[in-house]
Order: C-alpha cells, then sequence, then structure tokens
C-alpha cells in the first residue's frame, strides 16, 4: 500500500573508494540496474535497507486500520474485496522484506527493529479507522497517494526493489479502485450515508497529502537519493500529482476537500494548497500520533502469538530432515 | 524458552503457464520444503499467476561471483563469428 520514500536518516557518499564510487555513478547515469552482489557505496546500501524495510512494515502495519473493519463489512462483496487487499498488503510487505534482504539484513533483525520500536513506518497507519467510509477513503487517498509514489520506484536503480514495487504496482490498482467504489456509493446515498464519506475525506485528506513527506527544502536525503536514482521526483513534485488527480476525483463526488487554501491555479497549471503542519506528521512518526501504541502491540502480540507455530514448524523440519551426510562404511 | 528459530530463506520459481520456463519472482523463509510451497502458493500466485512452482533452498545455489563477472564472461565477448550476421550472404539469394 505505501510508501513514505525514506523517513529519517541522513545519506551522504560516505567513505568509500573514489575511483569505485565513481564507476557505480557511470552505471546509475547509463540507467544499468544495481544487482544483489554488485559493489555498492555503504550509504547505498543504508539508505536502501533503510527506505525498503521502512516500506516493508508499512505494509505489516498497514494490514490493521483496514483489518478493524474486515468483520464489519457492510456486504459479502465488500467484505471479500477487502480481505483480498489486507492479504496484499501482507504480501507486500513479505516481497519488500525479501527485497531488503538481499542487502545483507537478516529478516529477524528488520522484526526486531519494527517490535522494539527503532524501525519507522508510515504515519498514516496510526490514524484511526473510525466508520465504514474509512474503508473507502483509505484506499481512495491512501492507495492512491501509495501508487503515486510508488511507479516511480518501479524504476529504482536497485534491480531486487525495483522488480518488488512492480508486482506491487500491479496489484495496487484494483486497491485505490475499490476504495473508490465504497466513497461514490456512499456519495450517492442517504444523507446521513453522504456524511460519513465527507468526514473520511475530512479526516484523511490532510494526512494523505503528509504521505509524500516533508517539503524538499527540509528533505536531508533527497538529493543524494536523486543523484542515485533511488528516487526519482522530489517529495512536492509527487504531492503536487496527487492533489491534481484527487481534487476532481472529489468534486466528482460532490465532496469537499478540507482545505480552504485548495483551488485551481490558472497560472500554474495545478491546485494550490494550504500549509500542512509538518511538526504533527513528525509527532506522529516518532510515536506520538492517536494509534501508535495500539499498532506496535497489535503487531508484538500477533508475533507473540505465532511462536510455538514457528517453534513447531521448525521442530517437524529438523525431525523430517534427510541427514546430511551418509556414512561411507 | 528456546531462542526463536531461523526459518531458512527458499528461492521461487513460477512456471505462468505450460510451454514457459520457470522463472525466478522472489524468495521467502519456510521451515522445510512443503511449507515453502504453500507459502510460495500464496505469496507469489493470489491471482492465478502460476501453474507450477519450485521452490530451493538458496543455500543450494551455487552463484558466479559478480566481481568476476569480466573475466568469466568474456571468452564470448571476441567470437563475433559465432553470430549470423558475421556472414556474408550475396543480396540476389535472398532471405536465409
Amino acid at each position: 500500500m505505501y510508501s513514505q520514500g525514506l523517513i529519517g536518516g541522513q545519506a551522504d557518499p560516505g567513505p568509500d573508494d573514489p575511483v569505485l564510487l565513481a564507476l557505480f555513478q557511470a552505471r546509475i547515469d547509463a540507467e544499468e540496474k544495481i544487482e544483489a552482489g554488485d559493489w555498492m557505496p555503504a550509504a547505498y546500501r543504508k539508505t536502501l535497507i533503510r527506505q525498503i524495510s521502512q516500506h516493508a512494515h508499512s505494509e505489516i502495519i498497514g494490514m490493521q486500520p483496514e483489518g478493524n473493519w474486515l468483520a464489519r463489512a457492510p456486504t459479502l462483496r465488500r467484505k471479500a474485496a477487502l480481505l483480498a487487499k489486507v492479504q496484499d498488503e501482507g504480501g507486500h510487505g513479505l516481497y519488500l522484506y525479501a527485497a531488503a534482504e538481499t542487502l545483507g539484513i537478516a529478516r529477524e533483525e528488520m522484526q526486531e527493529q519494527l517490535l522494539t520500536g527503532a524501525a519507522k513506518y508510515s504515519s498514516i497507519f496510526n490514524y484511526p479507522t473510525l466508520s465504514w467510509a474509512d474503508i473507502g477513503a483509505i484506499g481512495w487517498l491512501v492507495d492512491g497517494a501509495a501508487i503515486m509514489n510508488q511507479i516511480p520506484l518501479c524504476r529504482c536503480s536497485y534491480g531486487p526493489y525495483a522488480r518488488a514495487m512492480i508486482r506491487v504496482c500491479k496489484e495496487e490498482s484494483f486497491h485505490q479502485r475499490q476504495g473508490y467504489e465504497v466513497m461514490t456509493r456512499l456519495a450517492e446515498g442517504a444523507p446521513v450515508q453522504r456524511a460519513m464519506a465527507q468526514d473520511a475525506l475530512n479526516r484523511w485528506w490532510t494526512p494523505a497529502v503528509m504521505m509524500f513527506g516533508p517539503p524538499d527544502g527540509a528533505s536531508t536525503h533527497s538529493d543524494q537519493s536523486m543523484i542515485w536514482k533511488i528516487k526519482r521526483f522530489t517529495n512536492d513534485d509527487l504531492r503536487q500529482r496527487f492533489v491534481d488527480a484527487t481534487v476532481p476525483q472529489a468534486a466528482y463526488l460532490s465532496l469537499t476537500v478540507p482545505d480552504p487554501d485548495c483551488r485551481w491555479n490558472e497560472a500554474r497549471g495545478h491546485y494550490d494548497i494550504g500549509p500542512l503542519d509538518w511538526d504533527e506528521f513528525w509527532r506522529v512518526v516518532k510515536g506520538g500520533g492517536p494509534m501508535n501504541r495500539e499498532r506496535l502491540n497489535a503487531r508484538r502480540a500477533a508475533h507473540a502469538e505465532g511462536a510455538w507455530v514457528r517453534e513447531a514448524a521448525a521442530a517437524y523440519a529438523a525431525k523430517h530432515a534427510k541427514p546430511q551426510v551418509v556414512a561411507a562404511e | 524458552m528456546m531462542p526463536e528459530p531461523r526459518l531458512p530463506l527458499w528461492e521461487v520459481f513460477i512456471r505462468p503457464r505450460n510451454g514457459l520456463a520457470h522463472r525466478h519472482v522472489g524468495s521467502l523463509h519456510a521451515a522445510d520444503a512443503a511449507m515453502a510451497l504453500l507459502a510460495a502458493r500464496d505469496v507469489y500466485t493470489r491471482r492465478g499467476e502460476g501453474r507450477s512452482i519450485w521452490v530451493v533452498p538458496t543455500s543450494a545455489i551455487q552463484a558466479s561471483d559478480p566481481d568476476d563477472k569480466d573475466a568469466f564472461f568474456d571468452p564470448a565477448d571476441d567470437k563475433v563469428y559465432r553470430q549470423p550476421t558475421h556472414y556474408r550472404v550475396p543480396d540476389d539469394v535472398g532471405d536465409m
């Protein structure tokens, strides 16, 4: 569902051999993909491990806000779609963990970083899903923003990440469309249903617009990530594309984007938006959002409750493993 | 309490349909081959992308050394006579 680019973290080229660095940059500039065994600057490796693991954690934590409505979906059709979507998010997390592992970090280490709270994940999942309309708003806005962010990642210079993103993007289009369908049905419904849809848009709009990360001036890692072609567009460019695509979709539903400064700017050929509260963004990323504690506690509980399954599977595999060495006598 | 077991890594190969070769699609962790196959089905074929799956322990794969790739592959680089375009056929003969 979701990538926010890299949250925090510094990327400088590091103390690598300048000759190797120059050769590496030449490969990047020639649009050659970097593969797992290739030489790469230590900071390139570190930046990718952080970004891909944060992305994977976001997919895994992102199962929770929607999982909250699985048992209360209004129809069987909606329930089947939501279940498929939540399963996709789990799958996307697994593709991404596997891509990060090609860089030399163990799965268990990443899990540990998530469970201890050392790792970051997308701020958007620290908001609660209060009504069924939130499921529509998440598909439409959150997955819509994620797709905007992830399509350029399909061309990321690191091959395993780019390939994982191609799979994710193929699967994600349904996520956004089913969300918009939920919103459409509510917007066409009774006044109380329209009010639900508007309320969901009111609460999800700003967090969705902030998913692209801080403005380019404040994003320390952005320049180096662009030079390395991990990233292809700036946070603000992607945010603008999202706003330009989404505001007319809201208008079609006769819903109001909750930003009094949001209006078409004829001179720029884009929609303007009002200022965003980046203090709020950082507060939520760092654990101060309404749902941070609950999300992490649920993840820890799920991991702990699965321990016996992992132990039993490992014990069974060990018992049935063929002897590795056959005696010669 | 026993330490958390580290589940082995498996590489997953999928044949999208008969007539095509199995192709590497990614990797996953599983305790044994049977669980790896089930997990591969759930992770990599949720939309009917496969008719056959192979899972191979990652540790069983011997890979060529990326640092050696120039020396390893260069024997083929100067053998243009292995390409059909290396040979001249008179225009009058037509396509061959």
